[in-house]
């Protein structure tokens, strides 16, 4: 990638992107129009970078695309306190591959909420504080704790470190079709979509006891799959959002507009267990082949478990 | 898929195609009403893409039923390089917690590249050739080495890609496979070596994924696809 042909590209399309570029000018409110060599330019970190700085202070998204953005970053804040609140808390996080793990996603987490901030610029939240979190499910006293040993119990912690992405990734994938109309933005948060899932993945792993265990009820496989145990308290993560059906009246190509459970075997209405029959398939694998997407009513509701007030 | 596609009822309309082609003269109709917007995307369109358009290429095609076909393309080989994993020695030998999960994962491909076939109907491309004699089936830093190659290439694939995809729902489905691509690629690096599962796929400064164009990520994958199968995305834009 060379960033110079990328500024020159975007040059073409929009004159001003020296003066963007430069923050002793004046920033105007363009996001979105350079379109491709913008996109293009989001992958690379220095690159987005550079972009979000040039694009992304000026009150320029859309309500839409910031209010999902918003919602991520509160997302990523209750993920990033909470392993920094866990690597924090003494001997919880044994030294060795598992803190070594949790380090490596808790600084992912971190510069995820560093990154939002980043892109919505003047438009980003007032910064969310530990204090406005309690792990253990007692909103700060107003009932009784749900996880009281999150923080001193390693399987606990694992627990829901393993419920926190999964709903991560779900709810980034909620959220994508709302930023469609800004590339730049889109990319980004398909970028952090997928670190969300390589997460879980190993989060899974750990919980299973390593990549050379065999899974079990009580040892997940590294996707999600039928049958698989989940606290009460969690089962929300893995369940049907708002609304769980297609809307009336559509009829195939509705993906985005409903959210079933997880263990969902159905998909752009080809039912994939009877259809692919004949491949002899294990018949966990035709829910497990897809993850499914949560709507934002759903997901606060999940959150609002670990919240003190407000926020969500 | 033909019987699929013949039989009555629901059954029928389950099967009809996600996408039904926009013909071409109707195509042009929508571009000319954003003709201003057409012209500043290609302003900014890469000059190294020149290369993919060669005689003899599987032309996967433009708009979302391009992205489609390109995934599709993707699924198509890594399906063909997990069914070439099940046949060798190493997996035949393996302990069994890496069968499982080679079992999964190959399933898993099998369902993704059968649910595209389904979904794109007569507007998907052929069954692709593959090519994988550069890899050694019968030895597990080789397999593993590959299949770290193709789940990180077909992440990257995705998240590239989305940004070309005009329908949501489209882009849903794509979300719902790619992280399930990222949950493959962090166990297939765990079983490399554990604790690899995000490295050097995922920025140390920003955290987030290195996503890849299609172009490169064509220019990946045509090494394991015979001439005459290699795919080209150049109307990928």
């Amino acid at each position: 990638m060379d960033l110079l042909k990328i500024i020159s590209d975007i040059e073409k399309v929009d004159p001003e992107i020296y003066d963007r570029l430069d923050p002793r000018r004046r920033v105007f409110k363009h996001f979105g129009v350079a379109g491709k060599a913008l996109a293009s330019a989001a992958i690379p970190g220095l690159v987005a970078s550079i972009f979000s700085k040039a694009y992304g202070q000026t009150g320029s998204l859309t309500p839409d695309v910031a209010n999902v953005l918003n919602f991520a970053l509160k997302l990523e804040y209750l993920e990033s306190f909470f392993y920094n609140k866990g690597l924090a808390s003494g001997t919880l996080i044994p030294t060795g591959p598992g803190r070594d793990a949790i380090t490596l996603i808790a600084r992912d987490e971190t510069n995820h909420v560093a990154v939002l901030r980043q892109t919505l610029g003047s438009q980003a939240i007032t910064a969310l504080k530990d204090t406005d979190f309690d792990y253990t499910g007692a909103q700060g006293g107003k009932r009784a704790a749900i996880f009281g040993d999150v923080f001193t119990n390693y399987a606990t912690f694992l627990t829901l470190a393993q419920a926190f992405e999964d709903t991560g990734v779900r709810a980034y994938k909620g959220g994508a079709p709302a930023l469609i109309t800004n590339k730049a933005v889109l990319t980004a948060a398909l970028n952090i979509h997928s670190v969300e899932a390589r997460h879980a993945s190993h989060l899974r792993t750990m919980r299973r006891g390593g990549p050379a265990t065999i899974a079990s009820a009580t040892a997940p496989k590294s996707w999600i799959t039928d049958g698989e145990t989940v606290p009460a308290a969690a089962a929300a993560v893995y369940g049907a959002g708002s609304p769980a059906t297609p809307p009336t009246g559509s009829t195939l190509a509705n993906a985005s507009k409903f959210f079933p459970a997880e263990d969902n075997k159905t998909q752009a209405g080809v039912p994939l267990n009877t259809t692919f029959a004949s491949f002899n398939l294990p018949a966990a694998s035709f829910s497990e082949a897809f993850d499914e997407p949560l709507d934002t009513t759903t997901v606060a509701n999940i959150a609002v478990n670990f919240i003190v007030s407000g926020v969500f | 898929m033909s019987k699929l596609l013949n039989s009555g009822g629901d059954e029928a309309e389950f099967a009809k195609p996600l996408y039904v082609p926009i013909k071409r003269r109707s195509f042009f109709m929508y571009a000319g009403a954003t003709a201003g917007a057409t012209a500043l995307l290609l302003s900014s369109c890469n000059d190294d893409d020149d290369d993919t358009s060669m005689p003899g290429m599987v032309d996967v095609g433009s708009g979302d039923t391009g992205v489609l076909n390109y995934a599709y393309a993707l699924e198509q080989l890594e399906a063909a390089f997990y069914t070439m994993v099940k046949a060798g020695d190493y997996y035949k030998n393996a302990v069994a917690a890496e069968k499982a999960i080679l079992d999964d994962i190959a399933a898993h491909e099998i369902i993704h590249r059968e649910f595209f076939k389904a979904a794109l109907s007569t507007s998907a491309i052929k069954p692709l050739e593959v090519d994988f004699s550069s890899i050694n089936f019968g030895d597990r830093t080789a397999v593993l080495g590959a299949a770290k190659t193709f789940e990180d290439l077909g992440v990257a694939a995705y998240n590239g890609a989305g940004q070309y995809i005009s329908s949501a729902d489209y882009l849903t489905l794509a979300g719902k496979i790619v992280s399930v691509e990222a949950r493959h690629a962090a166990l297939i690096r765990d079983l490399i070596s554990n604790g690899s599962f995000v490295n050097d796929v995922v920025s140390p400064t920003t955290g987030l994924e290195l996503s890849k164009s299609p172009v490169d990520v064509a220019n990946a994958a045509n090494m394991y696809l015979k001439d005459g199968f290699k795919i080209n995305v150049g109307n990928i834009k």
